[in-house]
């Protein structure tokens, strides 16, 4: 169990924070509030828990609600543990007529989860999402920050065990 | 006809590059223009391009230009609308990531235009690589005396960043951008006041699509009378084509606006036609929210006339028998395609994607999503297909912002067009997994 008094943002991380809320004319940092929350969910685990959002509005200077309504706002953050590997499978249109259901039936089976769960080794969480912009190279899933496109099963087999072996935290950022 | 403008130079290895860039004439008309012009001109040049927006709504940009309020001491702002969310495009993502100073070039051109010292450009979080791209170009335009204090001498100050989303289709809009980008959720604000007097920080705004601005670069280049002249009528220019879904060539084309919709389809310089030689169903011409036109609407008007890809002849008809060129997002569908669950990836897509704000949106997208479902499982009735007419039509004009009619007008056009499909999924229910409703991955 975490407290508030571990959440602090690494050196980087933190002047990174300084400098972005630098970007904005005097009294308007509350606009780093969604790049900051995403630097936040990438260093603490891959999801924000209420102490981490009440670091962030400590960070900010602004009342935690007003992280809360944000964070629960936006697609991209977890308000709940996922696993290590967040796998994210686009479902919209272009994806859906180039096979995207096949993908996601092949992933459910694969690693015996259905969508939205985590497998019990904590490894794999796996999302069906809405159109990330890739329809010409569909079907395509991303993991963390990147794309990968034009997706067979062969490839999925091949990326599974990828992600398996490295055992690395998917982030954004 | 190719005609290549904004993507000239796409092909060029590490054009993403500042150096690369400039030796094939990048930053040339920013040069020029600091020098010998002023904003005014500029403006001008944009009006007389007749360039209209490219993320989807098609309203002239110059005029929009001429909008923003300019009161004595007040900041104004340029705003990038990079959250490119609608289903089906894919454009500005290429265009940001193999091209990013053309629109960081355009970027600046703007501001000059318009007179602002700072711009944003807001790029959807699912992007982050795209951003990351972005900043390394500013990075290098900002070393380059191309940003910041006194640009190449000229006196003009200019600062560009870039600012992320986290997953937000509604973030699109723009006043839901500016929302964000003042780290609030994305509701939409009610308008007026519009951007350009209440914008970013309660400041005269204008809020761009990422094509639009790179292409106030080529329309400097060429001089705004020049770039009227390509395209069709109202149509001028280039746009960018997202095309996707059932064809051989998927991918984005630079077209110039009049292009024949048949030539753009079976032409092997474009789409090459229907994968595996398959007949052509429908098309969604430009992204989710346009209305679907069944192959005979697509290709031909309801008068015979050939249609093109531009924003008159894909309009014609209105929404009866003609549809929007919107986003460009060109999603090709064969005819073993369900339409009926391809609007329900539509519907579910809109529910989740719904601000939540405004109850006939919230509430009407989840019915309808709902009601798609039904039918699908094989449990439909003939009036579960007038509810959904009914539920779209009291969608439609009745919400804060254009999503509302962005979730309607998908399921109004899929009725109105392919109804006996709909009917034949309620009439029997037992065929429908003999449908072809599940299309199954090429390997």
């Amino acid at each position: 169990m975490t407290t508030s008094e571990q959440i602090v943002f690494s050196k980087e991380s933190l002047e990174v924070v300084q400098k972005m809320m630098l970007r904005y004319p005097e009294g308007k940092h509350k606009s780093a509030l969604i790049p900051v929350l995403h630097i936040a969910q990438a260093e603490f685990g891959g999801w924000l828990s209420a102490p981490v959002m009440d670091y962030v509005a400590s960070i900010l200077m602004i009342q935690p609600i007003e992280v809360y309504e944000v964070a629960s706002f936006y697609s991209m953050f977890n308000l709940k543990p996922v696993g290590k590997c967040l796998i994210e499978v686009c479902r919209t249109s272009s994806c859906w007529l180039c096979g995207a259901e096949d993908i996601i039936d092949h992933i459910e089976k694969k690693l015996n989860i259905t969508v939205g769960e985590t497998t019990a080794d904590g490894m794999f969480t796996l999302k069906a999402v809405e159109c990330l912009g890739s329809c010409g190279t569909a079907p395509m899933m991303q993991v963390g920050a990147d794309y990968h496109e034009s997706l067979t099963i062969n490839k999925v087999d091949a990326l599974l065990e990828k992600f398996k072996s490295e055992d690395k935290q998917s982030r954004y950022c | 006809m190719s005609k290549k403008l904004l993507l000239k130079n796409d092909h060029i290895p590490n054009i993403h590059q500042l150096a690369v860039y400039r030796a094939h004439g990048g930053y040339a008309v920013l040069e020029n223009t600091l020098k010998n012009s002023n904003p005014d001109h500029v403006l001008e040049e944009v009006k007389k391009s007749g360039l209209r927006g490219r993320g989807g709504a098609g309203f002239p940009t110059g005029l929009k230009w001429s909008f923003l309020a300019r009161p004595e001491g007040v900041s104004r702002y340029l705003v990038c609308n990079a959250d490119e969310s609608e289903p089906g495009t894919f454009k500005d993502r290429y265009l940001m990531e193999r091209i990013p100073h053309l629109l960081i070039e355009g970027m600046i051109l703007s501001s000059f235009a318009l007179g602002a010292k700072t711009s944003y450009i807001y790029i959807r979080g699912e992007y982050f690589y795209v951003a990351r791209i972005l900043e390394a170009a500013i990075a290098e335009a900002y070393a380059a005396g191309l940003l910041g204090k006194n640009i190449l001498g000229s006196g003009f100050d200019h600062d560009c960043y870039v600012q992320v989303g986290a997953g937000a289709y509604i973030c699109g809009e723009e006043t839901a951008l500016l929302e964000s980008l003042e780290g609030k959720r994305g509701n939409p604000r009610i308008k007026p006041p519009f951007p350009a007097v209440a914008g970013l920080y309660g400041c005269p705004t204008v809020v761009n699509n990422v094509e639009t601005i790179a292409a106030v670069v080529l329309i400097l280049e060429l001089g705004g009378d020049e770039y009227a002249k390509i395209g069709i009528g109202k149509s001028t220019g280039t746009k960018l084509i997202s095309a996707s879904g059932h064809i051989n060539n998927p991918g984005v084309y630079e077209i110039e606006l009049g292009v024949p919709v048949e030539e753009f389809i079976y032409s092997e310089q474009y789409c090459g036609g229907i994968r595996g030689g398959r007949k052509l169903k429908a098309v969604v011409a430009g992204g989710s929210s346009v209305p679907i036109l069944p192959a005979e609407l697509i290709l031909k008007t309801a008068n015979g006339e050939p249609r093109l890809m531009s924003y008159e002849s894909l309009g014609d008809g209105g929404f009866a028998t003609g549809t929007m060129l919107g986003s460009g997002g060109f999603i090709v569908m064969d005819e073993d395609t369900s339409i009926v669950k391809n609007l329900y990836t539509f519907a579910r897509f809109y529910h989740h994607e719904s601000c939540g704000q405004c109850s006939p949106c919230r509430e009407g997208t989840g019915w309808m999503e709902k009601i798609l479902h039904k039918i699908l499982e094989g449990h439909g009735t003939m009036q579960d297909i007038d509810l959904l007419w009914d539920i779209q039509s009291k969608i439609e004009g009745k919400t804060i912002c254009p999503l509302g009619e962005a979730a309607a007008w998908p399921v109004a056009a899929a009725i109105r067009h392919f109804r006996s499909e709909f009917e034949s999924y309620v009439q029997n229910p037992e065929n429908i997994k003999d449908i072809k409703h599940y299309y199954r991955l090429q390997n």
